[in-house]
């Protein structure tokens, strides 16, 4: 999960790394109202979870009250990079004296964390690390012995952070490595770092993401997630603990396994070429076990999707052997039916691995309205796209 | 011969008294598996699907033999059970277990290098391995293929199976199931060395999917080290920029991680990549077929 900038402060702040006073405004009377409570001059910035902001007209400095409304009217509502502005974040304005840049992140690839620092930050940071990859320092951190505050003035050493900012860098990256850790993040940045005209080392913007798997150990997490931002098929999903993502085809697929359920997105666009340019409609994985319940809930929330016109259904029998899994697709129709909601839309099965045959034997018994069994998953992709092509038939 | 994973294999399972652990410990026996016991510190001296119950991984290799463990156990208690399967020496470690926060995954990999990387973790968020009929540590459906002379290799779980069943005419050495994290154990290239090594094995099916650059580095390495043939496919074309599909790696972040990427570099060193499955499939079919 990622966070917005004013979330992102909120977090640094609690862990003592100093970061100007913000105020949230979610219209320009509201931005009005933070600046008077501000005074002076104010910054108001766009609150989306994308990058490149600046650059896109969504920061301006406001000289006062009536001048932060007027910024805010014009910053609220715009699109940046496909994400509309809700809200602005209204920040007491920096004297800035120098922009540096500071991130820790996971590093994939060797499986430890990295720190990432330059005295040359900003907003064009990635030309920087395109041009001039000298001037920025990644230094390999291990989780064993994390950053202490010596480390942490190594680092802003190796970033060619000046003398006068080095106690001030080396007390805020050592904060910054702790939400690093306790709050099971994946990346913080601060970028940028700036050394004030008072001296003090802050943190002037921040980009936080944060890893869903420690959910269960990290409870305040929760409350940061930007629910209205949430596509409401997925919101519906999720409340019935489905991995549903949605996209913007109209193929439903449902699948078990992460990686089934990919590469059926992928058979379904490729066959779907032909029959004008058919895509999947989501990303939905019932997981291995493939059980009645799941199914039934995973057809529900497809069967919700107004642009889905044809649904493909893609097992493979594992763990769970095909006749479960065909006893699964009779039975979700049955809970379907007494809850009256009829499958509506054409349904293509194929089944495969253990029990195959007698899986589809269940499925022809039971003789189900608009369902079709294919055999193999590319023939079952193809009709499924051509069913989708052609509507309900 | 397999690789990581032969008929001597002695297997202990961690969290063996959960459900899962239970499930999946029935299913490694019948499937003709040496599982020789199991671990958790509040049963121990009792016994579980007619295997004793251990204290510790370290009671349980003494007692048994073992050098194989398996990990069932929930999400946050999985980084202390590897680390204890480490502190072990437990040649090889399959952590089945999804959901572990990467925090853990990473802390566990660093604490194994520290150790000297006597272990072997494969995983988190794997199926595990398998090879037929010599022996299966984890959840991966034994009987679904025969032995034969391809290795393979894959971040999926069922895209692992797919390809197991679709080439079961052909027949494979160990099928080993990385899993779908952002830091793992056992990556690409380990398989792919070991695989190199394996006088059973002639042919090698890699299974990519989207995020991070491992299949990137998988084709570097081929290039340099890998003399068989390799066939691959990767998952994920239509994944959106920015969402994460089931696994918790599977994410494109900007322009990096994607599929596109992946294939034109492994295409670029000479594996054929397969659009679909059954194509990757057929493809090895057909490098077998003009061996033999």
């Amino acid at each position: 999960m990622d966070l917005f900038e004013h979330q992102a402060k909120d977090l640094f702040a609690a862990y003592g790394i100093p970061v100007p006073r913000g105020i949230v405004a979610h219209t320009p009377e509201e931005a009005r109202g933070a600046a008077e409570q501000l005074t002076g001059r104010v910054v108001v910035k766009a609150q989306v979870k994308t990058g490149g902001r600046g650059k896109a007209g969504g920061v301006k400095l406001a000289d006062d009250a009536a001048d932060a409304a007027k910024k805010a009217t014009e910053i609220l509502g715009m699109d940046i990079k496909g994400h509309t502005v809700h809200k602005v974040l209204v920040e007491e304005a920096s004297a800035i004296a120098e922009e540096y840049y500071f991130s820790f992140l996971l590093d994939r690839a060797n499986r430890d964390f990295l720190a990432i620092c330059s005295a040359s930050g900003g907003m064009d940071i990635e030309e920087v690390a395109h041009t001039a990859p000298e001037k920025v320092a990644k230094v390999s951190i291990s989780p064993l012995t994390g950053v202490d505050r010596t480390k942490a003035k190594e680092i802003a050493q190796a970033g060619g952070l000046p003398a006068r900012a080095l106690e001030g860098a080396a007390e805020l990256i050592e904060k910054l490595w702790c939400a690093f850790v306790d709050e099971d993040a994946t990346l913080v940045e601060v970028n940028p770092m700036i050394l004030a005209a008072d001296g003090q080392v802050k943190a002037l913007d921040g980009k936080v993401t944060l890893d869903d798997n420690a959910a269960f150990r990290q409870p305040d997490h929760e409350a940061l997630a930007d629910k209205s931002a949430e596509d409401p098929l997925e919101a519906a999903a999720k409340a019935r603990d489905l991995n549903y993502v949605k996209l913007d085809g109209s193929v439903g697929i449902i699948g078990n396994g992460a990686g089934l359920v990919m590469s059926t997105l992928d058979v379904v666009a490729y066959a779907g070429e032909p029959f004008g340019g058919q895509r999947p409609a989501n990303f939905l994985d019932i997981g291995g076990g493939a059980s009645a319940e799941v199914m039934a809930a995973g057809l529900e929330i497809i069967l919700s999707d107004p642009s889905v016109r044809s649904i493909f259904v893609n097992v493979f029998g594992g763990i769970t052997a095909c006749d479960a899994v065909a006893n699964g697709v009779v039975a979700a129709f049955r809970l379907l039916e007494e809850r009256g909601e009829a499958v509506s839309r054409p349904l293509v099965v194929r089944l495969d691995g253990n029990n195959a045959a007698l899986g589809r034997q269940i499925l022809a018994d039971a003789n189900l309205a608009g369902v079709e069994l294919v055999d193999t998953m590319d023939d079952a992709a193809r009709r499924a796209a051509e069913l989708a092509a052609v509507g309900v038939s | 011969m397999a690789i990581w994973l032969t008929e001597r294999s002695r297997i202990i399972v961690q969290g063996m008294t959960g459900s899962e652990g239970t499930k999946h410990t029935r299913r490694m026996l019948a499937s003709g598996a040496n599982v020789v016991g199991g671990v958790n510190a509040r049963k121990a001296g009792t016994v579980h699907e007619g295997l004793p119950v251990f204290g510790s991984v370290a009671e349980a290799m003494d007692k048994t033999g073992a050098d194989v463990s398996v990990v069932f156990v929930p999400p946050a208690f999985t980084k202390g059970a590897v680390k204890e399967a480490i502190d072990a020496a437990v040649p090889l470690c399959v952590v089945i277990t999804e959901g572990v926060p990467v925090h853990d995954s990473t802390e566990a990999w660093a604490y194994a290098v520290a150790k000297g990387n006597a272990t072997r973790i494969i995983g988190p968020n794997c199926p595990g391995i398998a090879s037929p009929d010599a022996s299966n540590a984890g959840i991966i459906p034994a009987d679904i293929t025969r032995p034969g002379p391809v290795g393979l290799v894959s971040k999926s779980g069922t895209l692992t199976y797919q390809l197991m069943y679709e080439l079961a005419d052909v027949g494979f050495s160990t099928a080993v199931g990385i899993g779908g994290d952002p830091v793992i154990g056992t990556t690409h290239i380990d398989a792919l060395a070991a695989f190199e090594a394996d006088p059973q094995t002639e042919a090698i099916v890699m299974i990519g999917e989207i995020g991070g650059d491992a299949e990137e580095r998988a084709a570097a390495f081929i290039e340099r080290s890998v003399t068989k043939p390799v066939v691959a496919y990767v998952a994920g074309f239509t994944a959106p920029e920015g969402k994460t599909m089931g696994h918790a790696g599977a994410i494109v972040s900007g322009s990096s991680g994607t599929a596109q990427a992946k294939k034109e570099a492994l295409e670029k060193v000479g594996v054929r990549v397969g659009k679909t499955p059954s194509e990757t499939a057929a493809l090895m079919r057909e490098i077998m077929r003009s061996r033999a």
